[in-house]
């Protein structure tokens, strides 16, 4: 597997690290309420078979925080984006 | 036919042509008690258990593939119980116990060996928390030894002495540990289960569950037709998350993949199980003589059963630095399985939120040591409605209400358990 760095251009797999789900919402505040969607938000994922959203970041390269369309039946990449663009991938 | 030495006798003089199928190819039924998803270890001992244990014989198991081609085939087939916390060890003792007296139970021959594990210590910290497990071990009726350095190289001999960045600083021995053949496990309950009236339904994939008006789960659609059930136990491996969905449920697994390794076949070279704290690698030797081993996940969610070049090159820089004399040896294959990696890198046997819905997952990379276990487990959840003590932890809601069973302390981050 190798992935497309906006910023380095293709990358071999070793280069970065994984975070996870991109696709979380970090909830707003902490009340009594928001306990579950705290809770869901930290340990429950989707674990889709397919399309998949991720966080990678070129830990061994730029250091750029990246989210990544990956596929988890073929690990075929569909798109590399920044994380935070505008921002030199925020390090 | 029970297996015994007349049997084998019989047998022999007439060829070997009359072996009887170990087990039936029935057609699906309209309806059954107990339906369970996924003929892997851990379903089959289910079924077996449900039959034998609570005496619910009308129970049918749903295998999309072959029997047993999950990550019951897929394994480094390790047997252990060399845990630490109150919430798993006597879980996993309790599996150990029942894997000592499998064979004669199944009447089949695991070829359960208990050849010990090595668990090897590279630092005075290694040590000490080595010694703090053995204790717990201890405490929970498990066996275990500390060794010192001289003892530990005399036991594997191939183990670099000299290695300046991870010198060998003793072990921790567990001797009734070992390995067990992982196909004539699958078989031997097969057949078992088959004996007490199971049937097991093989090429059926589950395509959706059925829930009443009350929204409890009733049966399953499958690619055989509509099964009705009274009650409905997913045990899905690595596709848990897939089947959880049908009804409606999102779990706290990721899917991952972990790769294993064997070599050609050598000479005897290795005669207990080494685990080596660098990459997590571990390693035995086969009665075919081929080394078996492994180490970390591959890190990323994959449902791909294909494991990645970088990582296969870590693990045998781990295996050399470890044994140098394994550098010579031709790998003969490596494969990957699909891992139910939960957030804290504990199993989950246990009710569901949907009534008539009970669910066996999560056990990451130490699925194969807990089948006899699990099995029991989860039957006797199944049949009573309730979780046994060995069990009782083992739930889905721990990590709301903040009792995570988290030995390595990782964190909610399942590549890293």
């Amino acid at each position: 597997m190798r992935i497309d760095c906006p910023l380095c251009g293709e990358r071999p797999l070793e280069e970065f690290t994984y975070r996870g789900d991109a696709s979380l919402k970090r909830p707003t505040g902490a009340t009594a309420d928001s306990q579950s969607a705290w809770s869901d938000y930290v340990y429950i994922r989707e674990n889709p078979k397919g399309p998949h959203k991720e966080h990678w970041r070129h830990a061994g390269g730029c250091g750029a925080w990246l989210v990544v369309g990956r596929n988890t039946a073929t690990h075929e990449i569909s798109d590399v984006k920044l994380a935070r663009p505008g921002r030199g991938g925020m390090r | 036919m029970k297996y015994s030495l007349l049997s084998l006798l019989r047998q022999g003089l007439k060829g070997h042509a009359d072996w009887p199928r170990a087990w039936r190819e029935p057609e699906p039924k309209e309806r059954y008690d107990v339906i369970i998803v996924g003929a892997g270890g851990h379903g089959l001992a289910t079924a077996y258990y449900l039959a034998k244990e609570h005496g619910v014989r009308n129970v049918a198991i749903l295998e999309r593939g072959n029997l047993g081609s999950g990550n019951v085939g897929r394994n480094t087939t390790v047997v252990r119980s060399n845990y630490l916390l109150n919430e798993e060890l006597p879980f996993y003792e309790w599996s150990l116990k029942l894997w000592e007296g499998l064979s004669r139970e199944l009447d089949y021959n695991v070829m359960f060996s208990q050849r010990g594990l090595l668990e090897l210590l590279h630092s005075d910290a290694d040590v000490d928390a080595a010694v703090r497990r053995a204790n717990a071990m201890l405490l929970h009726g498990a066996d275990a030894e500390i060794l010192n350095r001289e003892q530990t190289l005399k036991r594997v001999p191939i183990v670099d002495p000299d290695n300046a960045r991870f010198p060998v600083c003793g072990a921790l021995l567990q001797r009734r540990a070992g390995t067990a053949r992982h196909d004539a496990v699958v078989w031997g309950y097969a057949r078992a289960a088959d004996r007490l009236g199971v049937d097991i339904i093989q090429n059926c994939e589950v395509t959706a569950i059925r829930r009443d008006n009350a929204g409890r789960a009733i049966g399953v659609d499958t690619t055989r037709g509509h099964i009705a059930a009274d009650k409905i136990g997913l045990a899905a491996a690595g596709h848990s998350s897939r089947v959880a969905e049908m009804a409606g449920l999102r779990l706290p697994i990721e899917s991952h993949k972990l790769q294993a390794y064997v070599t050609e076949g050598v000479k005897p070279l290795l005669d207990k199980v080494v685990t080596f704290g660098v990459g997590h690698f571990y390693i035995s030797q086969s009665d075919k003589g081929g080394l078996v081993f492994g180490a970390n996940l591959d890190g990323y969610n994959s449902y791909a059963q294909r494991g990645n070049l970088p990582n296969v090159e870590t693990t045998i820089e781990a295996g050399v630095h470890l044994m140098p004399c394994l550098s010579r040896l031709r790998l003969l294959r490596h494969w990957a399985g699909v891992m139910d990696m939960s957030m804290d890198g504990s199993p989950f046997i246990c009710k569901t939120p949907v009534g008539g819905l009970y669910l066996n997952a999560g056990w990451c990379y130490g699925g194969f040591k807990a089948t006899p276990a699990s099995g029991w487990c989860f039957a006797h959840t199944i049949a009573r409605d309730e979780p046994h003590p060995l069990n009782e932890h083992f739930v889905l809601d721990r990590f709301h209400q903040g009792r995570a069973i988290d030995a390595k302390g990782a964190g909610p981050q399942p590549n890293l358990h």
